[in-house]
């Protein structure tokens, strides 16, 4: 399926939010999702299913002012 | 010392981590800042995270706390999202809530700030806005929930000092017991003690410490003047007159002529 990671659109067989990462090879603690514009808590990811289409953000820790 | 929704803080400044020319300097700036809150953001990252990782490390050695930022959400929406997301990663409901209303002046949005801040303070957050010198606004926020204030009191990054100071010391006599933060706009250590001088709670800079040639001295320069303001604010100062008042006495004087 087609999805839209961090504004770019990405192939992936994954079917799930915490698959997709496995497969972009995100890993960490730290690390924030949403989809289509709606927080996913890290511990609903392996039950998040993702379909065409999906816009996902996947955000980590950056220096800020 | 100052609180912030209840948590007392160590020291009036609040650094920002943005910017720094090596990691190493960061951490040698926040060291010699004394601060214990330094601000930090989320971005997307295509490496699978990992340099994300790495700077969230180095905060967590530093053992300050974190205060989040939206910097660069232009619209509410996006601001409430990145807050959350924020929540997740840092654990903290703390946000310095920025709503950005133009790209030249990285003005406040003011009208997006409000109900950010409603949505926020109604999900939990204790919501720190980046807004003008408004008062109107300020009484706005307040009543939205925010329990501390950060007016700018130049552009972002412009080094400008205090543009407006009239209107800073209006906001400092109309809310005494709201914690009062400039944010953005300071450029060097008299600007930070001008500001604390008012009877301002605390200062937040990044860009003055992180762009100077010695960003760790810059930074305990910093520290030096936020204090001395404070001092010279809590010890009441002189106000200015129109002609010369003698100094040294006139009584006893000699008389050679």
């Amino acid at each position: 399926m087609t999805y839209i990671v961090n504004g770019e659109a990405l192939e992936s067989g994954a079917t799930t939010l915490s698959d997709l990462l496995l497969a972009l090879e995100y890993e960490g603690e730290w690390l924030a999702t949403a989809l289509n514009g709606e927080l996913v808590h890290r511990q609903d990811r392996g039950a998040c299913r993702l379909s065409e289409g999906d816009r996902i953000e996947i955000l980590s820790p950056m220096q800020g002012g | 010392m100052p609180q912030f929704y209840g948590t007392e803080v160590r020291s009036r400044l609040l650094l920002g981590t943005a910017r720094y020319r090596s990691p190493a300097m960061l951490a040698e700036a926040v060291r010699r800042s004394g601060t214990d809150i330094v601000t930090v953001s989320l971005r997307r990252e295509t490496a699978g995270g990992r340099q994300g990782g790495a700077f969230f490390d180095l905060i967590r050695e530093l053992g300050v706390r974190v205060l989040p930022n939206t910097a660069g959400c232009h619209s509410v929406s996006e601001a409430v999202l990145t807050a959350k997301m924020a929540r997740e990663v840092f654990a903290t409901n703390w946000i310095k809530l920025e709503v950005i209303g133009h790209h030249d002046t990285l003005q406040p949005d003011v009208f997006g700030l409000v109900e950010a801040a409603r949505i926020l303070a109604g999900e939990g957050f204790e919501v720190f806005p980046y807004t003008t010198d408004d008062l109107v606004v300020a009484e706005r926020l307040v009543a939205a929930g925010c329990k501390v204030l950060m007016p700018w009191c130049a552009p972002i990054g412009s080094a400008m000092g205090p543009q407006n100071l009239p209107a800073l010391r209006a906001m400092r006599g109309e809310f005494p017991d709201v914690p009062l933060i400039v944010d953005a706009g300071i450029g060097r250590p008299s600007h930070a003690a001008t500001v604390m001088e008012l009877g301002y709670d605390a200062v937040l800079l990044n860009t003055a410490v992180a762009a100077a040639a010695d960003p760790a001295a810059m930074a305990e320069a910093f520290a030096k003047a936020i204090e001395a303001g404070h001092m010279a604010h809590g010890a009441g100062m002189l106000e200015p007159r129109d002609m010369a008042v003698p100094s040294t006495p006139i009584i006893g004087k000699a008389v050679f002529s």
